[in-house]
């Protein structure tokens, strides 16, 4: 295809770039795809896999909540590989003061119209028995779920074929600009549009963006069915909540429809390679077992790492790039690009086919990055 | 030491020689050490504790590998998983 | 919450099976402070496993009795799973965490079986040759029972000599390899002499006991356990009913450890100096890691390696020859026993590759490559960590083998989240709730 045109060429197939190609081939729009590897093999199948509303910032609401619609209204059709499960999330507070913050996150949701219930101590105990004794209590966030990642960008991305969009796998892309995609082999795939979609990549495609790559860690056990019933957070970031800028660890275990449990989280910025840093993975590991000592005996059986696409105000990058507006973007979605990976796709359809969108953009149009770009 | 000791495998009492692995008890009383995670039944393979087919649930305890654990009087064992 | 124990060897030996042991009396005789640290309940490895009695095969015993006298620190039962910086391992035991500091490392954790999937050997009673004849060992009466003995490697004819001498019948003993390899293999085991005295011996218990070159089995029938196997002889089709199948395919090396370690491997196998020496600094490897050559060679590279470690480089090299000579018979059992292209076809489509995760031979189809398939399919990403589908999914799909990541054997999360002693105990505050 090396002389094609598309409408729309989007580097990266992960599932951001595979839902941009379902949303922009059901529109009608010719889609290619390129990626150096395979589908939802990069930051895509290094995450948990949630569907959550998150609540750091209006935007974030959002995008997530509008996401997670569209991920419900998918459910349906959701091959059962894609083991999606709507669990809920627990935001477990530790202490009296972590409870007014769930409180604060109740009245915030149910403003918003998202089902939530505050849990007392009792009740957490009841429905999460391995948290450990003394919890305060927690805030249920009951339709938030999670899936197997790969799984459903490829679910995605063969619909996005279904519907005509081409795939081409194995040829990394080397540069992006004027409507034109250059291959590792040589090769050149052109579009009037091309989006880039490489996730913690993307910044190197599209110099300026301001994407920092964010490395996480993650453990999964063997099978304990029963031995978690729902995502569990914990709120104490509160009392550290500025930790941009160094490494971190958080309590955050997944339930998985396999009866696994994946165990996070991590964060460090300035790390570039993939390698587990044990130190690192130990306190993680060390914070999970804080919160809930009976995963001590459990037997892990993996641990990986991944990249996530974070931008400095915690929201991603979606629409045109004014230094060269044949590029838009679609990356910056740190630990959200699973959730938001659906309504993203709908944005940028919408911009593209100049449509009005369902929920406000502007919060999300990269020329805030480009003033930052051309300020420095 | 007395030549045979007794476990319960699946609720049954079962007869092995002393010193025997706990897979080979599963074997000798011809049940599954595990069920997979699509339902068949699984039993030891490599029998040095590499392949994990023969994972036994012992006394509640899930997941242990049966070919390196020796049955002791009374031990509770049961299919996995 | 687990014990922890921290131990200091000069040289430390993991894997104690012919390899292992070698290094570690050789390593000792000299007062270096020896360490050896081995999944298994009791030193022996997998071809000097003990019988339940305790009897062990001669040569066994005066090796392993060497062990038991020499000032040897032996920890059994325990898995090394990390090594979370140069001159460090983690391993784990029952009940208990040890810190395993090493001033030299010796790899010796031998090798498994190769198993190829076809349809029906995931029913329980198909087992490993070598994994049977281990499962015997541990107690498992065969007296009277019908075991087809399949696959490929000299192991067969020792399990089946094994077993016939616990009071099995063997309907039959199937070899993979042909006629012409199996005869070139034959004249080449006539150079030496030790080899022909121990075929010989091998042979006698063997009279009766019909040998298919050729053959291999195609199906395992049987609803909730084994009830026969169809076999593949000289192109024809024969099921035999039987208790049990003993069916391995040579040898494939646990190269896992080296690998995690960041030692260079080559074809799967660690490669080494003629000191035994790997790519990594003060890591030694000896044994069927290195190539699949049998206990004699395993008993020479380890002995070179516990010499050069503790720096007794005149007797290590006084090795060279007897090693070279083994060397060759590697070589031969390699080209022998080597499996043919068309076993590729065994598997149909609904047979599991994956035993873990049931992964079928048609999921598998789809997929351009192992890390590719192992997302998208969670094959090899169950507990074995890929230990059996691996092998079988590089010969049927030509994939490459993906990295090794701590833990390279699953290990307890409170052991995974054990600080180690040099590693700095201050946490900092924690942050951000979400993924």
């Amino acid at each position: 295809m090396s002389d094609a045109s598309f409408d729309v060429v989007i580097v990266g197939a992960g599932i951001v770039g595979a839902a941009c190609a379902d949303e922009f081939a059901r529109r009608g729009m010719s889609v290619a795809v390129v990626d150096r590897e395979f589908v939802g093999g990069g930051a895509t199948a290094a995450g948990m896999g949630h569907i959550v509303v998150m609540d750091d910032s209006e935007a974030q609401f959002a995008l997530t909540k509008y996401s997670q619609q569209l991920w419900q209204a998918l459910r349906r059709e959701l091959p059962s590989d894609i083991e999606y499960e709507q669990c809920g999330t627990i935001w477990v507070a530790a202490d009296e003061e972590e409870m007014s913050e769930v409180r604060r996150k109740h009245d915030y949701y149910s403003a918003r119209g998202v089902p939530t219930e505050v849990l007392d101590a009792q009740s957490l105990k009841r429905i999460e028995p391995n948290l450990r004794e003394g919890m305060a209590g927690g805030l249920l966030v009951s339709e938030d779920a999670v899936l197997y990642p790969p799984c459903a960008a490829r679910f995605l991305m063969e619909r996005a074929e279904k519907r005509g969009a081409e795939l081409r796998l194995g040829a990394a892309v080397v540069q992006i600009g004027q409507g034109c995609v250059a291959l590792s082999d040589g090769s050149e795939v052109r579009g009037g549009i091309i989006v880039n979609a490489a996730g913690a990549d993307a910044d190197a495609l599209t110099p300026g963006i301001g994407i920092k790559k964010r490395k996480g860690h993650l453990v999964i056990t063997d099978r304990y069915p029963g031995f978690l019933r729902h995502q569990l957070v914990e709120l104490g970031y509160l009392k550290s909540a500025h930790a941009v800028t160094s490494d971190s660890v958080a309590f955050n275990v997944q339930p998985r429809q396999t009866g696994q449990i994946l165990i996070g989280s991590s964060r460090q910025y300035g790390a570039e390679h993939k390698e587990v840093d044990y130190a690192l993975l130990t306190r993680m590991l060390q914070r999970a077992r804080e919160y809930m000592p009976g995963l001590g005996p459990i037997s892990a059986v993996r641990t990986w790492t991944g990249f996530r696409a974070a931008t400095p105000d915690k929201l991603p990058l979606l629409g045109p790039w004014p230094p060269d507006p044949s590029i838009f973007l679609a990356t910056g979605h740190e630990g959200l690009g699973i959730t938001s990976s659906l309504g993203t796709a709908r944005i940028l359809a919408d911009q593209i086919t100049g449509s009005k969108a369902e929920i406000s953009i502007e919060p999300y149009l990269p020329s805030r990055a480009a003033k930052e770009h051309a300020h420095a | 030491m007395p030549s045979h000791v007794t476990v319960m495998v699946n609720g049954l009492a079962v007869s092995v020689p002393s010193g025997a692995t706990v897979a080979v008890a599963m074997v000798m009383a011809g049940q599954a050490c595990r069920t997979s995670v699509t339902g068949e039944p699984r039993g030891p393979l490599c029998g040095m504790g590499v392949c994990f087919e023969c994972r036994v649930a012992i006394n509640g305890v899930p997941h242990c590998r049966s070919c390196q654990i020796v049955c002791e009087t009374g031990m509770d064992v049961r299919t996995d998983g | 919450m687990d014990k922890i124990s921290s131990q200091r060897f000069e040289i430390l030996i993991v894997g104690a099976g012919p390899a292992g042991i070698s290094a570690a009396i050789r390593a000792a005789e000299g007062g270096a402070r020896v360490g050896t640290v081995d999944d298994n309940r009791a030193p022996g490895g997998q071809i000097w496993r003990a019988d339940y009695g305790g009897t062990r095969a001669p040569d066994a015993a005066r090796w392993t009795n060497l062990l038991e006298t020499a000032p040897i620190t032996k920890l059994c039962g325990t898995r090394v799973f990390h090594q979370p910086e140069p001159g460090v391992l983690l391993a784990e035991g029952s009940d208990i965490l040890y810190e395993l500091h090493y001033r030299a490392l010796v790899i010796a954790t031998g090798a498994r079986e190769r198993f190829h999937p076809f349809p029906g050997w995931t029913l329980p009673n198909v087992m490993g040759a070598g994994g049977l004849q281990a499962m015997v060992k541990s107690g498992l009466p065969v007296r009277g029972k019908r075991v087809v003995v399949a696959g490929s490697g000299p192991l067969l004819l020792a399990v089946a000599a094994y077993l016939r001498q616990h009071g099995a019948e063997i309907p039959i003993i199937c070899e993979q390899a042909s006629w012409r390899s199996m005869a070139k293999f034959g004249v080449a085991l006539l150079s030496d002499p030790g080899k022909i005295a121990q075929g010989l011996k091998l042979k006698r218990e063997l009279i009766g006991i019909p040998f298919a070159a050729n053959s291999w089995p195609v199906a395992a029938h049987g609803r909730q356990a084994l009830e026969s196997v169809t076999i593949s002889r000289a192109g024809k089709s024969t099921t035999i009913p039987c208790d049990y199948l003993a069916c391995g395919f040579h040898l494939v090396p646990n190269a896992e450890l080296a690998m995690l370690l960041g030692c260079e491997v080559n074809g799967g196998y660690v490669k080494v100096d003629e000191f035994q020496r790997t790519s990594a600094e003060s890591i030694f490897c000896a044994g069927e890691p290195t190539g699949i050559g049998g206990v004699e060679l395993s008993l020479i590279e380890g002995q070179i390696a516990g010499l050069a470690a503790t720096g007794r480089i005149a007797e290590a090299k006084a090795l060279f020859g007897k090693r070279r000579r083994a060397r060759r018979f590697a070589e031969i059992l390699d080209r022998t026993f080597r499996l043919r292209p068309q076993l590729a076809r065994l598997p149909s489509a609904e047979t599991v590759v994956c035993r873990c995760e049931d992964v079928t031979y048609s999921r598998l189809q789809a997929h351009a490559s192992w890390r590719g398939a192992k997302l998208h399919t969670r094959c090899g990403m169950g507990p074995c960590q890929g230990r059996v589908c691996g092998p079988a999914a590089e010969f049927l799909f030509n994939w490459k083998p993906d990295s090794v990541r701590p833990p390279v054997f699953p290990a307890r999360v409170e052991n995974l989240a054990a600080l180690y002693t040099h590693q700095e105990t201050e946490r900092n505050a924690v942050s951000r709730g979400k993924q």
